[in-house]
């Protein structure tokens, strides 16, 4: 029990021992689709041309027209509820959510209420409570000082965005930290992001994250009152964003107060929140059910065109990695969200076979080989790299079985970056065989003993890390063909003797 | 020339007997006549290219000022629109001009289709050419008036809950409306959206099976479109043998006008004599149809009518101020009373809290009212009814009470909410409860969904038999 | 106008009297499911045809005055 202490200290206040509270978090997705043409009408999508050079009739919102329903958007929501494991609705229909702004034309928008196309679904840890599709409003801009709502003399709307499809996707309030929530949103991202229906930039605007936030005593089962959290366009502005609203509710709280329902802006200047008098707050939308469009009825086809379409997704990766390859999971995760380096590293433990664990192949590939790609390429990528997965494969194997040792060998993946080939033929070229006769290096490792007395002295003294300028010896003269440990072994054996 | 109907101008076209560019001519020269506030616009000074028509082969046409047109001012008889002139055209109007129909003039109508009489139009009523101090009804009135007064020899207009078979039967002309769905909405400018269609205002029942041919289809812009199954035939049939057609019981009280009983009842002998069964039936939920498509047409059309904001195309009020302001004076100052009205009832049936009462509760009686179409047509081939309670009422006369007006759709409403094609035939003429020269009365028949063609056959035949051969005062034909 | 609403909303209220609790609502009049269209992109109105109704084009776009400040 956290008692706060402003409220005890403060007389007049109602002082009661706050609970310790939990941060109850949901959030609110919208990924705009990649498709050629919006949801309802054949205009191209834009990006940042004029304004107004990607308008119809129909998005105009002129009288008499009529929308027709984009396929290739069903499409793609589909295959987005399949990668959420949502269930898809036998007959789903479009409703009308109504509201005069000025970037809604027809005052109304195209969307999904009571019966959407996707539902009760799961990402990760997170479930998903529902998925529907619905168009796009089109771009206001305030001319006036702030350029924002508020103090503003006129508006001007460019229609070019209006009409492009929509997937809302909204979760269950199961995230606990702003932490959790970032990273999730991470997560879907990716998983979007490799189905290739949407370019999910959150900086662009084609993958928008909302937050609804409350508290509640731990342990406790009813959800507080929600506020929402609004205008946060990248993954750490989110995550600011979400903490700070957060601290503002429990300090609200233990205050005495109580959180309003309200929705708030997030302020990337400064990481302030401030309340919005929006368009939607406090709104009836009228919603019935859309006179102008059919149901969608998703065919067994395409349910199964949607499934069989599923690349493996990163939660997928994530857990088969770990799993059955034995991975640690940051390095799974990495490999989850690079879809090239994960296929390079599967090769390559294919090629290494099963006396290599999958594990060593992996750090290979985003340790070593990353760093040394940053070295000599500035960041190629290992499947655009001259080492062939065999030649990594080879080379993994080599230093496990020590015939070269643990710098040999990265002296041998430089060279393969460089200029590709075959790593037994750079060993054998740049002469850098391991040492295996030991008869060979316990001549040098008694050599070297005797040229270290000092050294040797303070070992048998006790001093363990004197060894280093012994073995530094022994691998100066073998030019590190020599394994490390196998060195220390000789070396303590010697002195031993 | 003034004369043919438009199937037999088409068959002299062909045959080559008649100029179609003097016909079209003779027909330009014909609607500048008008003097019944029935044209909002005409092709006068030539901006009317982009929807010319270089080689007409059919008879020119008038076009209600609902369905957009290319270039050419578009208004839905509202200020709102006032000078506004589309960007493209709609399918239907795209279709005539495809089948080469000059396209006359756009006509008057109620305020976004939403009326019974042409009163509710920004730009004036419309005269019904039997009786100038009449209505000619609405939505389409201009439409209806342009044929009945010889301004036109055919034209378009759109039904919501009756808005072309009651125009139709107040000015003695054919009206259909066709199955939902039958003809592309892309371009006709929305009212309700699950119950607007397009379709023909006709002087026979050929002429509207050959402008349904024309513009019936599936429509890839319009993603409720399906079209008819078969191109519609010139109808032929000239009997009801076999052909079983039912009466809803509990008819006589919602009729106002005896004069509109005596025709109904002499139709249905007509019936009879040709060979057709005459039944009664029972459509429980019908009487309903008026509380639920009051309910149903206002909810979409307050949020069809929310684009009307002053801020792409149209009217602007206020647009110095800030933007609340400025949408409600373009609405307040674009917007009649009656479109007023609606929206804010439709707004009413929509909110939170009370959606399952109003629009939700509407919804159902709209799907009982269609299993008890579906369970007549077990028994029967149509279900038949007078198009109207009474004929054509004064200008002014129902205009202090809307529920008045709206009971006006009494007969016409069922049908629209079932989705089901009906048409209104001319059977008579009668004079109005309050006493006068005789006015047309219309008699509606009623199919089952995409029933158009046997629709079609029975009018043609009980047309025949029927012969109404009268016209206005001073309107060449007959 | 209220007295009107009042008059239009008794007369609609008929209907909540009515036992409905088994009746499926009528959303979609045609019996259509999955009417869709190719991703393929059609001509877009070239800018000054998009503006050209405009009330208050100015530099490509259609302006507006803004909400009323706070």
């Amino acid at each position: 029990m956290r008692w706060s202490r402003r409220s005890a200290l403060t007389p007049g206040r109602r002082g009661f021992p706050v609970a310790e509270l939990e941060a109850v978090i949901g959030l609110e997705i919208h990924v705009q689709l990649a498709t050629k043409t919006k949801m309802f009408c054949g205009c191209e999508l834009s990006f940042g041309e004029e304004p107004n050079i990607h308008t119809c009739p129909i998005c105009l919102a002129h009288p008499g027209v009529l929308p027709v329903t984009n396929e290739q958007a069903i499409r793609y929501a589909l295959q987005i509820a399949a990668a959420l494991e949502c269930e898809v609705a036998p007959r789903s229909i479009f409703h009308r959510k109504n509201y005069f702004y000025p970037d809604s034309p027809k005052a109304y928008q195209i969307s999904q209420y009571d019966i959407p196309l996707a539902s009760n679904g799961r990402l990760g840890d997170i479930r998903i409570h529902r998925a529907h599709l619905e168009e796009d409003a089109a771009k206001t801009i305030h001319v006036g000082e702030s350029g924002r709502i508020h103090g503003s003399s006129a508006s001007l709307v460019d229609f070019n965005r209006g009409g492009t499809p929509l997937v809302e996707i909204v979760t269950e309030p199961d995230l606990r930290s702003a932490a959790e929530a970032a990273s999730w949103a991470r997560l879907l991202r990716e998983t979007v992001r490799q189905l290739g229906v949407s370019d999910v930039n959150m900086e662009e605007g084609s993958l928008r994250v909302d937050g609804n936030i409350s508290v509640r005593p731990v342990g406790s089962e009813e959800l507080g009152t929600k506020t929402e959290l609004k205008n946060m366009n990248s993954f750490r502005f989110l995550e600011r964003g979400i903490e700070a609203e957060l601290a503002r509710q429990r300090e609200l709280i233990e205050a005495g107060g109580t959180v309003a329902q309200e929705t708030l802006h997030f302020n990337p200047g400064d990481g302030t929140l401030t309340p919005l008098r929006s368009k939607e707050e406090a709104h009836d939308y009228r919603y019935f059910p859309e006179p102008d469009l059919v149901p969608l009825a998703p065919t067994e086809a395409m349910l199964r065109e949607a499934r069989e379409s599923l690349p493996e997704l990163p939660a997928a990766r994530i857990e088969r990695y770990r799993e059955q390859m034995g991975l640690a999971d940051d390095t799974a995760a990495l490999l989850a969200t690079d879809p090239e380096t994960a296929a390079y590293f599967e090769r390559t433990a294919k090629e290494a076979g099963e006396g290599v664990e999958p594990r060593v192949v992996a750090n290979w590939v985003t340790g070593e080989l990353a760093a040394a790609l940053r070295q000599a390429d500035g960041g190629a990528s290992a499947a655009e790299s001259k080492v062939e997965p065999a030649a990594l494969a080879a080379l993994v194997a080599m230093v496990q079985e020590k015939k070269i040792s643990n710098s040999s060998g990265k002296a041998v993946l430089a060279t393969l970056v460089t200029e590709g080939g075959d790593p037994a033929a750079i060993v054998e070229r740049e002469g850098l065989a391991q040492i295996s006769d030991s008869g060979e290096l316990e001549a040098v490792v008694a050599a070297a003993v005797e040229a270290n007395p000092e050294a040797a002295e303070q070992i048998r003294a006790g001093n363990q890390k004197a060894i280093g300028a012994i073995v530094g010896a022994v691998m100066k003269e073998t030019k590190g063909r020599a394994d490390g440990g196998e060195v220390n072994r000789l070396i303590k054996q010697k002195l031993d003797s | 020339m003034l004369e043919l109907t438009a199937v037999q101008a088409h068959e002299a076209m062909s045959a080559g007997e008649l100029d179609a560019d003097e016909y079209a001519e003779a027909w330009k020269e014909a609607a500048a006549g008008d003097d019944l506030n029935a044209y909002l616009w005409r092709d006068e000074n030539g901006d009317g290219a982009a929807i010319a028509v270089e080689r007409p082969c059919v008879a020119p046409i008038a076009v209600k000022d609902i369905f957009c047109t290319e270039g050419v001012p578009t208004t839905a008889g509202s200020r709102v629109l006032e000078g506004y002139r589309p960007p493209y055209t709609s399918t239907a109007v795209r279709r005539l001009i495809e089948a080469g129909a000059p396209i006359l003039g756009k006509t008057n109508m109620d305020e976004f289709a939403m009326g019974s009489s042409n009163e509710n139009s920004a730009y004036g009523p419309v005269l019904n050419p039997w009786d100038r101090g009449r209505v000619p009804g609405g939505s389409s009135g201009g439409s209806a008036a342009v044929v009945a007064g010889g301004l036109a020899p055919w034209s378009i207009g759109t039904d919501t809950g009756g808005s072309i078979r009651q125009p139709a039967a107040l000015c003695g002309l054919v009206g259909l409306k066709p199955t939902y769905g039958a003809i592309s909405r892309y371009g006709m400018i929305a009212f309700a959206s699950s119950l607007d269609q397009c379709g023909p205002l006709t002087r026979d029942v050929s002429d509207a099976a050959l402008l349904l041919a024309i513009l019936q289809g599936a429509d890839p812009c319009d993603s409720t479109s399906v079209g008819l199954e078969q191109a519609p035939r010139l109808p032929d049939r000239e009997d009801l043998k076999g052909l079983r057609f039912a009466v809803p019981n509990d008819l006589a009280q919602h009729v106002f006008d005896a004069g509109v009983r005596e025709v109904f009842e002499a139709t249905l002998e007509k019936i009879e004599a040709l060979g057709g069964e005459v039944g009664e039936v029972s459509l429980p939920h019908a009487e309903h149809g008026i509380s639920a498509y009051y309910v149903i047409a206002p909810a979409e059309a307050s949020s069809n009518l929310a684009r009307y904001d002053g801020v792409r195309y149209g009217m602007r009020a206020g647009g110095d101020e800030d933007l609340i302001t400025m949408y409600e004076k373009t609405r307040s100052e674009g917007f009649g009373a009656e479109v007023k009205r609606r929206i804010m009832l439709g707004t009413y049936a929509l909110s939170s809290g009370y959606y399952d009462a109003y629009y939700g509760q509407a919804q159902k009686v709209r799907t009982k009212i269609a299993a008890d179409f579906s369970a007549a047509f077990d028994e029967f081939d149509f279900v038949v009814t007078p198009t109207s309670p009474s004929v054509a009422f004064g200008l002014g006369e129902k205009t202090a009470d809307p529920l008045a007006m709206y009971l006006n759709d009494f007969f016409t409403v069922p049908m629209s909410l079932a989705g089901i094609p009906a048409i209104s035939i001319p059977a008579g003429l009668a004079e109005p409860s309050g006493g006068g020269p005789q006015l047309p009365v219309g008699f509606q028949i009623a199919a089952p969904a995409f029933g158009e063609q046997k629709l079609l056959e029975a009018a043609h035949a009980l047309e025949q038999a029927i012969g109404f051969d009268a016209r206005p005062e001073g309107v060449p034909g007959g | 106008m209220t007295g009107e609403l009042s008059g239009i909303l008794e007369h609609v209220d008929r209907i909540a009297a009515l036992d409905l609790d088994d009746v499926a609502p009528t959303s979609h009049v045609v019996e259509l499911e999955n009417v869709l269209r190719a991703d393929v992109p059609h001509e877009s109105l070239p800018q000054d045809v998009a503006l050209a109704s405009a009330p208050d084009p100015v530099d490509g776009a259609f302006r507006v005055p803004s909400p009323q400040a706070e």
